[in-house]
This record gives structure tokens, C-alpha cells and sequence, in this order.
């Protein structure tokens, strides 16, 4: 167990600046899920960690020890691999064995080890068994498994549940998790799905082109996104983003387009008071918006026509349009609306987020 | 487009008649090579016909052939008669039959050994991503493309007893005074024989095993190395297990054509010094066409046979086993 920490760290593939002075302190203990689409640098971060990629410039100090030029074995961390890297000529059990015996632990240890992993993960019946026999959900089990037999300071798993069906990944997810809190060790998750970074890591980094957009605890995350491209990737279904102006009129700010109109609510005032005739975008998630009731303040609502109905079950998405826009609903199933219906729609006025439309930073 | 026949399907009352499609009849008598391609068993025989019409002409023709001219005393000139085993009989107390036959296990395993080792390293070098990474491993196959008696003629200057380049050399260097005896001792000839072949056949060896570490996931080599494998470990534990099905075809490839092997000793030593580099092909040859004993060559050449059978019998079962572990 021991705390990671990431300083100025920047990785070049030739012409290509694919880690841009990421700076990262993750504590002892902690989970924490590197988020990002492809090619935002989160697995090359990741393998820099594991040693398995060189490091154009930085630091990495893995528990108060600077491992910049330890090789991948000496920097006491286990990884988990996309693919599962499992040795495909080697038993379940020789597989989870083999980084033990490299390390010259005595037999009666091994087994110990490798038994007790075996159990907790579900996996005794398998160990004789070579990989090619298992399923995909067992292959992963023994990928995790052969990582904590080692009970190394440090877990790396890079993207471990893709390859896996979505009714697996979700019961897979909820198992690392488990794991993790009877195993307290740092964790290190790489991951494209911000669902599984919000739902597993104590901390989100998300990360885009090769910076780091946001550090934080995911409900922060997803509460006050620092940029746009944060609050975009993360929630599903995605933010809606309205392009509008800032405008004076009674008293109050206004935002609007095409279609639309509303009052900034007042403690929005302040940043926003700046921006008068400029261009703003208006963020709002879909579960942020719902029918309008008497309740609510006519200048908070629009008027909407449902183009698409997504029942879900659990809820409904509409797709409205508004003005030349169309943007996403989360609604109660109870709602019936079909489409071309005209409905009302209220915005909850403590959840609009304002960005900045050049910089596209959070006017929060 | 032909139209569907239609019918009028009798209703009740007076609603009127309905009109429905009914499905086209099939036509009478179908074209007959469509049929005739159609079965499954004909199409098969069909299509395995051309080659087993060239097996049976290049392969089992002159097999067949040589067995019968090996149990004969044909010569040229004289078709021959039945004589048993007597040609194998000979042959095997033939003293210079005996050092070709030891020489052709001799140069077998040390060619093969040779090139599966310089075959595996090359291959282990050219997995590494370098600049000119596909120049390089496309030239590397220049040896296996030359024609064997073009590139032997070459050693053959090379070795010259007489004006041999690095008999020459050596002696400008002064790593030796005395001209090395390459093909004039019977030893330092096989030796040579043995590097040549080396020398030809290690691209090969190189490029196929390239081409299956090429399918080993370098997920694997990071594994092993996050699992504390060394490189020799690493090679060890991970690369050679899972090359081990390639290396063993490969091999079996080599073992018949080394075993086998005529053109580089025919052109590199002729057999010589005095029958000493002889090989089972070369003196087969020798005895079969240059002598005109047609029996005795087939014999000889048939010793062959169940040497390379065993061989391949068994690598193939420990093919098979690996495949099914």
C-alpha cells in the first residue's frame, strides 16, 4: 500500500505530445479512475506508471520512492490487463504462480497465496484448467487474481471490463469494487466508460488530448463540471448544450435563442453580468429538466414539441426540440407524451451550468 | 419476368371471386451440369481430381518406380530382374554407403541445430521495431531466393583450396600462415557443407519463426516482465512455449530437405575428397545415374524414406498433443 504521486509528467511518441505535465497525487488506499476518450493519454499514463513506457519528462514516485528508472518488476505493482494477458500454454493455477515463482517465494507460500486469492474471487474449480477453457467473466477473475497473489503497493487495471458483455461488466464491476474495500490497496483504473468511473473510483480524472480536465469525487464531477467537454463526458445521457446570448431586460439577466428565453437566476448574476450581448453556452442535464407545473417560474420554462420517445423502464428520454435545438429529457415513465406533442419545459434553475462559448470554462 | 399463375378461389354468395398467387412450378428437368454440381460427393471428387491426378504422376508414380527398380538389378540399358533385398544388403555393408549415411544424420542435426538457433535470434532482432524494420527483414530472405547451385558456385570460390578469398584473408590479418584445407580435408569440407547449408537455410527458419512471434501478444512480455521474468525468462517461460508449434513445423520442414539435400554437396564437393562429404542423395546419384546402377541407387535413396518417416511421425504427434494440451 502506498501513495502515488505524478509531477510535470509528459510522454512525446516523436512528433506526438500524447502526456501533457500531468500532475496527480493519489493517496494511499485510494481508487482512482483515469477517464478520457481514446487517445486522450490515460492508458499511456498508466503504462508509464507500470514502467511499461518511458517517461519523456517527470516524475513518478510510487510510495516516497522515485521509480522513474526502476524496470516494470522492481516498482512492486500488479497490473490487469485490457486482454487479460493470461499466459494461454499455463494452467489458471501456474498463471496466478508464475509471478511468485519468478520471485523465488517458497512452494508452500504459493499455494497459500494462490488458494486463498482462488477463493475469493470464486475461481477454486478453475485452477486446473488453461485459459482457453474459461469464459470471458473467468478470465478476467483470474487476470484480478494473479495480480493480488502478489499483494503488491500498487493495482493498475487498464480498461479490465471492456471485452467483457454489458450484464458481466456491471457484476464485475461491482465485484473490483468489493474487492478493493477488503483489500484497501491503491488502485489505478483506466477506463473510456464514465460509468464505471463514476460508479468505482473514490476520485475521477477525466482527461482530454493528454491534459488533465478535472480532478474530483465523481458526484463533484458531474455536479460542477470544470469545462464543457467534462460536463459533456460525463453523465449519460449526455448534457444538453444551448447556444445563447446574455441579454438585459427587467431588471434581470437573460439567456436566449431561437425558441427560448430565461431569467439567470440570481446567483448566476454576478459572473455572468460581464458576458452582456456575448455568446454563452447554457448546459442542462437531461434529469434537470421536467414538464413544467404551476410551480414553477414561467421564466425558467420553454416551450417544447417531442420529436422522439425512449422508454427505458426505469424512466423516459424525450427528445424535444426547442426553437432550432433539439436536446434530451429525462421524464417520469408516468408521462405519456407521443410525438409532435407540445409540452412545457421547466428547468431546474440551481442546475444550469453557463460556459464560456471561446474558452468553454465553467461560468459557475 | 414470367407472370404467376393466378387461380380464382370459389366464395360464398355473391362477393366476388378473389384472386391468389400461387406458388411458379418448379421446371421439369433441371439443367443437368447444375444437378450434377449441385451433389456434394461428385463436386468433391471433382475438385480433388486435378490433384490427385498430379500426385499420382509426380509422386506416387516414381515412388512406386523406385521401389520396384530398388528390388531389381536394373541398369542402363537393362530393365532388370527381381532380386529381392539383395541392393539394400549391399549397399548397407558398402563402406562408403556407411559414411554417407552417417554423414547425412551429421549434417542434418548440426544444420538444423544451427539454424533454428541463428533462425530463432535473427528472429528475436527483427521483432524489435528499428528504422528500416522492413527493408531489412524482406533482404534477409536473399539467401533462400538465389538459386542453391548459384550461391553454392560462390561459397565454392570462396573456399577454394586454391584460391580461396578467405583462406586470403586470414593470412593478410595474420590469423594464420598455412591456407586452411576448406574442401581438401574430408571434415573441414563437411563443416563447410554444414555452414553453407546454414547459411541458406536460416532465413527461412528466421522468417517463419518471425512471423509466429508476431502473433505472440506483446501483452505477455509486459505481464512476465511486471511478474519479475527477466528476458530469459521471459523468452523462456512465455515466447518458446508458445512458438514451440511453429518451431516444430519448421523444423520437420528442414529435417526432410536437409536429409534429403543433393544440389549444395553435388556443387560445393561432388561428394569428395574422396567420398568422404557424401550424402545419401549425392551418392545415390552417383551410383544410380553417374554409374548407371539403377537398383543400387533406388536402394540407396529408399534408405531414406523410413528414416524421414519416423522423424516425421513423431514431431507430428508431438504437434498434435501440444495442439490439443
Amino acid at each position: 500500500m502506498a501513495q502515488v504521486v505524478l509531477k510535470d509528467l509528459n510522454k512525446m511518441y516523436d512528433d506526438v505530445h500524447a502526456v501533457k505535465d500531468v500532475n496527480l497525487n493519489i493517496l494511499d488506499k485510494e481508487f482512482v479512475v483515469l477517464v478520457g476518450p481514446s487517445g486522450c493519454g490515460k492508458s499511456t499514463t498508466l503504462r508509464m506508471i507500470a514502467g511499461l513506457e518511458e517517461i519523456t519528462s517527470g516524475e513518478i514516485q510510487i510510495g516516497n520512492r522515485v521509480v522513474n528508472d526502476l524496470p516494470p518488476k522492481d516498482r512492486d505493482i500488479a497490473m490487469v490487463f485490457q486482454n487479460y494477458a493470461l499466459y494461454p500454454h499455463m494452467t489458471v493455477y501456474d498463471n496466478m504462480a508464475f509471478g511468485l515463482k519468478m520471485r523465488k517465494f517458497p512452494k508452500a507460500e504459493i499455494q497459500k497465496r494462490v488458494q486463498d486469492a482462488a477463493e475469493i474471487l470464486g475461481i477454486q474449480e478453475l485452477l486446473k484448467r488453461k485459459p482457453r477453457q474459461l469464459s470471458g467473466g473467468q478470465r478476467q477473475r483470474v487476470a484480478v487474481g494473479r495480480a493480488i497473489v502478489r499483494h503488491p503497493q500498487v493495482f493498475l487495471f487498464d480498461e479490465p471490463l471492456s471485452n467483457l458483455d454489458a450484464k458481466l461488466r456491471v457484476q464485475m464491476r461491482v465485484e473490483l469494487k468489493r474487492l478493493h474495500n477488503r483489500l484497501e490497496t491503491t488502485a489505478i483504473y483506466v477506463t473510456h466508460d464514465q460509468v464505471e468511473a463514476m460508479t468505482l473510483g473514490d476520485r475521477v480524472v477525466v482527461m482530454k488530448d493528454g491534459w488533465i480536465q478535472q480532478v474530483g469525487e465523481p458526484l463533484e464531477v458531474y455536479g460542477r463540471p470544470r469545462n464543457r467537454f467534462v460536463a459533456g463526458f460525463i453523465g449519460s445521457p449526455a448534457m444538453n448544450f444551448i447556444e445563447t446570448t446574455v441579454a438585459d431586460g427587467a431588471g434581470a439577466l437573460w439567456v436566449e435563442c431561437a425558441g427560448l428565453r430565461l431569467r439567470v437566476p440570481a446567483e448566476r448574476s454576478a459572473r455572468l453580468a460581464g458576458k452582456r450581448r456575448q455568446a454563452v453556452v447554457l448546459g442542462i442535464r437531461p434529469e434537470d429538466l421536467h414538464p413544467a407545473t404551476g410551480a414553477d417560474p414561467v421564466d425558467l420554462t420553454c416551450e417544447a414539441v417531442v420529436d422522439v420517445v425512449e422508454p427505458l423502464g426505469s424512466d423516459i428520454l424525450l427528445d424535444v426540440k426547442v426553437g432550432n435545438c433539439v436536446i434530451v429529457v429525462r421524464v417520469d415513465p408516468s408521462v405519456r407524451l407521443r410525438q409532435h406533442d407540445k409540452i412545457r419545459l421547466a428547468f431546474t434553475p440551481e442546475r444550469i451550468h453557463f460556459f464560456d462559448a471561446k474558452t468553454e470554462e465553467s461560468l459557475q | 419476368m414470367a407472370k404467376h399463375p393466378r387461380s380464382l378461389v370459389p366464395t360464398v354468395g355473391a362477393a366476388p371471386p378473389i384472386e391468389v398467387a400461387l406458388p411458379r412450378p418448379r421446371p421439369a428437368a433441371p439443367w443437368r451440369l447444375t444437378r450434377f454440381l449441385e451433389s456434394e460427393r461428385l463436386l468433391a471428387a471433382l475438385l480433388l481430381a486435378p490433384a490427385v491426378v498430379l500426385l499420382a504422376l509426380f509422386i506416387a508414380y516414381p515412388f512406386v518406380m523406385g521401389v520396384w527398380l530398388a528390388l531389381s538389378d536394373a541398369s542402363v540399358g537393362s530393365p532388370g530382374t527381381f532380386v529381392g533385398l539383395r541392393n539394400f544388403v549391399k549397399e548397407w555393408n558398402d563402406s562408403i554407403f556407411q559414411t554417407a549415411f552417417q554423414n547425412t544424420f551429421f549434417y542434418t542435426f548440426w544444420a538444423t541445430i544451427f539454424k533454428l538457433t541463428l533462425g530463432m535470434w535473427l528472429a528475436l532482432l527483427l521483432n524489435r521495431q528499428f528504422r528500416g524494420m522492413r527493408l531489412v527483414r524482406a533482404s534477409m530472405l536473399l539467401p533462400f531466393i538465389v538459386p542453391t547451385v548459384l550461391s553454392t558456385f560462390a561459397w565454392r570460390w570462396m573456399v577454394d583450396p586454391t584460391f580461396s578469398v578467405v583462406n586470403w584473408l586470414l593470412y593478410s590479418i595474420g590469423l594464420i600462415t598455412n591456407k586452411l584445407p576448406f574442401l581438401s580435408d574430408g571434415r573441414w569440407a563437411m563443416w563447410c557443407a554444414i555452414v553453407v547449408n546454414t547459411w541458406r537455410g536460416m532465413p527461412f527458419f528466421a522468417i517463419t519463426l518471425l512471423a509466429g512471434l508476431q502473433t505472440i501478444s506483446p501483452d505477455l512480455h509486459e505481464a512476465a516482465s511486471l511478474d519479475g521474468a527477466n528476458s530469459w525468462q521471459r523468452f523462456w517461460k512465455v515466447t518458446w512455449p508458445l512458438l514451440k508449434p511453429v518451431t516444430i513445423v519448421v523444423v520437420v520442414f528442414s529435417v526432410i530437405q536437409t536429409f534429403a539435400d543433393f544440389q549444395l554437396i553435388y556443387v560445393l564437393t561432388g561428394g569428395g575428397p574422396a567420398n568422404s562429404t557424401h550424402l545419401l542423395a549425392t551418392y545415390a546419384y552417383q551410383i544410380g545415374v553417374a554409374t548407371g546402377l539403377l537398383g543400387e541407387g533406388a536402394a540407396i535413396s529408399l534408405f531414406m524414406f523410413p528414416v524421414l518417416f519416423v522423424v516425421v511421425w513423431f514431431q507430428l504427434r508431438y504437434l498434435r498433443r501440444l495442439e490439443g494440451a
